[in-house]
């Protein structure tokens, strides 16, 4: 009896909503945590990051302006999709991370949870962190939360999906777009999150997911002008003071990561939200 | 028209209790510095007003182990209710001794004595009293249930405004448990260091308000110092680039509010007569030396002659002269260095073909003047459209329609403030909306709060001063 012949897939990029291979034809070898082959996956090159800025900005007035209403449903539906594929998620978690089912099912569910977590917020920030300004004079004055524009992403390098939920969910909720380079050696669930992106609602361009290396690519999004903040909680800690320095040509917003990896299945607070919202703040005078 | 000449209104200078010499305020002391004395001059007459010592390196690691040991030993474990209580001290003391205050800003500064008077000291006083509220109700600002101090705060604030400056960084500070070392600008230390005896009178404990007299050296030494925990820089985006750039790597939480390049927008169907009001406000306020100064007048086309006639007749009628007269509308430029960056861009804006019209108004012929100037017909590729002039100098492009204005107003690597003259309530929102700024002005310019958070986008730097949001600067959050 002869076994059944799998169809391999082919790992590509996803720019723009759509998934292209790597424009320098690059790829890499990724292997599960035994060092078995499983797949090659695109090497992104400069050129990616710079395309994948360009879709990120192109995106980023509709979906800045997208009601809060509008954009806390899509992201619920990115839990709802991705709830559907959680046996894939579960196996690809499995293998890339090396952990038993039981362990990689919980990853995978408290990142569907997070999404839905974050889907809840979106509605909220402004009521939350925004203000009426009582002022000494006869204005009306009035503080919104608004994005801060791009964000530059290099995702946790361990945890393979709930660490880059972790690290995406709060950019999207806040109304930024995202390029998120993944883990380098773990990209598997980040390719396969881009095809939930891609079939739950999120408007192309909004997220940007890029297989390759950190080191890499990182200050090409550090150095990039119409980059607005960077995240680079996926870089090696003895690069992310270069980073830092590049990103400062632009006056980024630079967000601060622990040196190492957190634990992601601790619940997230505010601060990641915060960090990716500029204070907006409205004077009228008041009369008759 | 017969033209009606004002008399002099002139305030008295020895309300400044001007000395002959200041010295750096260190653990609760005035002490004397082992930096080379600086003389400080009055920059509308270049007379000596008083020599003041400064900070050298050695004395950047003295104040820092004060306000290091001021945080652990006292500052930091101090109920919020008590610090509340010596805000409220500095807030009061800065109200009676107000009239001096504003004297000497002006004579250090060379800005009007009604703008001193009327906008900065009260202002300062009120940063003050708001902050002076947070001490104790930091678990309500939405930081959770427990919000921490940062630890040691390194400020270094620039010479536009030198004592609210000065309020926007001490007052959050203390207000959320920092203790600070603060290092005013080179040109106008005098203020701060009257603050220092304020602090004395409100007996604040030693070291927790530390003031540095010096130049850029010092406040790059304090920028580099390994025992800060927290940078707030107000002034250019050059230097502000620079801090980001030294501070990476290092865990010392960073806020920068840096210079702007403001589009002032007036729709046709705008109130015009306030809209003048507004945009003379907006760019010779404080003689433009002003990171939020509406310096980009964006103007309908459909009204943009009857505008710059009307703009023309009242600019011509603002008094320049001596900053101490009470109807003096333009004092003195800051200082020499800062004139010739002024006549460096004007001439450039010359250059490049825009349509200079300068007030006729006289100027001294001592101290450092400049008549305001409004240029029309600027493209939006002009160095006087795209780099901070920081002077009175004004830029006129304009517009057909409210996109237009949008990518024309956006169309900067900054994103400090804006302003907005329509009726249209609706055209308000919607502009107010599109407009990638901080601060939003609505038919009026130049308003400040403590209450209301402040700061830029973009490259006007990053977090904000004033309101609950400002809290976060100095919190472990």
């Amino acid at each position: 009896m002869s076994d059944r012949i799998s169809v391999a897939k082919t790992y590509k990029l996803y720019v723009g909503g759509k998934f292209p291979r790597s424009e320098s034809g690059r790829v890499y070898p990724v292997t599960d945590a035994k060092g078995k082959f499983l797949a090659n996956a695109a090497h992104a090159s400069r050129k990616d990051v710079r395309d994948a800025v360009v879709a990120a900005r192109k995106a980023f007035p509709g979906w800045s302006a997208a009601t809060a209403y509008n954009r806390g449903q899509v992201l619920y539906r990115v839990a709802e999709v991705l709830e559907g594929r959680r046996d894939q998620f579960i196996a690809e978690v499995s293998t890339s991370e090396g952990l038993a089912p039981k362990k990689a099912e919980s990853l995978v569910d408290a990142a569907i949870d997070r999404w839905v977590w974050y889907a809840g917020w979106t509605d909220k920030i402004a009521t939350v962190l925004g203000a009426a300004n009582p002022v000494a004079g006869p204005y009306f004055s009035f503080t919104v939360p608004e994005p801060t524009g791009v964000v530059g992403i290099l995702a946790p390098q361990q945890s393979s999906l709930l660490g880059l939920v972790s690290v995406l969910a709060p950019v999207l909720a806040t109304g930024s777009t995202a390029v998120v380079v993944s883990s380098a050696e773990r990209p598997l669930p980040a390719i396969t999150l881009s095809e939930v992106l891609a079939t739950s609602d999120v408007p192309g361009g909004v997220a940007n997911i890029l297989t390759g290396q950190a080191s890499e690519l990182g200050s090409w999004l550090a150095s990039h002008g119409d980059v607005n903040a960077l995240d680079p909680t996926g870089a090696a800690a003895s690069d992310r003071p270069g980073l830092a320095r590049e990103a400062a040509n632009t006056v980024k917003r630079v967000l601060t990561a622990p040196d190492a990896e957190p634990d992601w299945t601790v619940a997230p607070d505010l601060s990641r939200l915060r960090r990716y919202l500029e204070a907006k703040t409205v004077w009228h005078p008041l009369g008759v | 028209m017969p033209v009606f000449e004002y008399a002099p209104a002139p305030e008295s200078r020895a309300i400044a209790n001007l000395k002959d010499h200041y010295k750096p305020f260190v653990n609760g002391e005035f002490v004397d510095g082992s930096g080379e004395p600086l003389k400080t001059i009055n920059p509308a007459t270049e007379e000596v007003l008083a020599e003041v010592g400064t900070a050298s390196k050695s004395d950047v690691d003295t104040a820092v182990k004060a306000a290091r040991k001021a945080y652990n030993g006292v500052w930091s474990k101090m109920p919020g209710t008590e610090r509340a209580k010596y805000l409220f001290r500095i807030a009061r003391l800065i109200q009676e001794r107000s009239r001096e205050l504003a004297v000497l800003e002006s004579l250090d500064n060379g800005k009007p004595i009604k703008e001193s008077r009327d906008s900065d000291v009260p202002t300062a006083a009120a940063h003050f009293f708001y902050h002076a509220g947070w001490a104790d109700k930091l678990e309500y600002a939405g930081y959770g249930p427990n919000p921490q101090p940062l630890g040691v705060a390194g400020q270094i604030i620039p010479w536009n405004f030198p004592l609210l400056m000065l309020a926007w960084k001490i007052a959050p500070a203390l207000a959320t448990g920092n203790t600070v070392v603060l290092k005013p600008a080179e040109t106008t230390p005098l203020t701060a260091l009257v603050f220092a005896e304020i602090c004395q009178q409100a007996e604040l404990p030693p070291g927790v308000v530390n003031i540095l007299p010096g130049a850029g050296d010092i406040g790059a030494s304090i920028v580099e110092h390994a025992d800060i925990n927290k940078i707030a820089f107000t002034g250019s985006t050059e230097v502000g680039k620079a801090i980001q750039r030294e501070v990476a790597g290092t865990a010392k939480k960073l806020t920068l509010e840096l210079g702007g390049k403001a589009a002032n927008i007036v729709f046709e169907d705008a109130p015009l007569d306030q809209a003048i009001e507004g945009i003379v406000n907006g760019i010779f306020f404080n003689q433009g030396h002003v990171c939020c100064a509406g310096s980009r007048l964006l103007v309908q086309e459909s009204i943009a002659e009857e505008v710059l006639e009307k703009l023309r007749y009242r600019v011509s009628t603002l008094r320049l002269g001596d900053p101490l007269d009470k109807n003096t509308d333009i004092g003195a430029i800051n200082s020499a260095e800062q004139l010739a960056k002024i006549r460096g861009l004007v001439e450039a804006g010359d250059a490049e073909g825009a349509q200079r019209w300068t007030s006729p108004c006289p100027v001294p012929d001592r101290g450092f003047f400049f008549a305001p100037t409004v240029f029309a017909n600027v493209h939006q590729s002009m160095r006087i459209a795209r780099e901070e002039i920081f002077g009175p100098v004004l830029s006129v492009l304009t517009f057909r329609t409210p996109d237009e204005a949008v990518a024309k107003a956006n169309n900067t690597p900054y994103g400090l403030s804006a302003g907005i003259w329509t009726e249209k309530g609706s055209r308000i929102l919607w502009m107010a909306n599109q407009l990638r700024a901080g601060v939003v002005w609505a038919n009026t310019f130049n308003r400040f709060d403590p209450a209301a958070p402040f700061g830029g986008y973009q490259e006007s730097g990053f977090g904000r001063e004033g309101g609950r949001t400002g809290l976060e600067a100095y919190l472990n959050v």
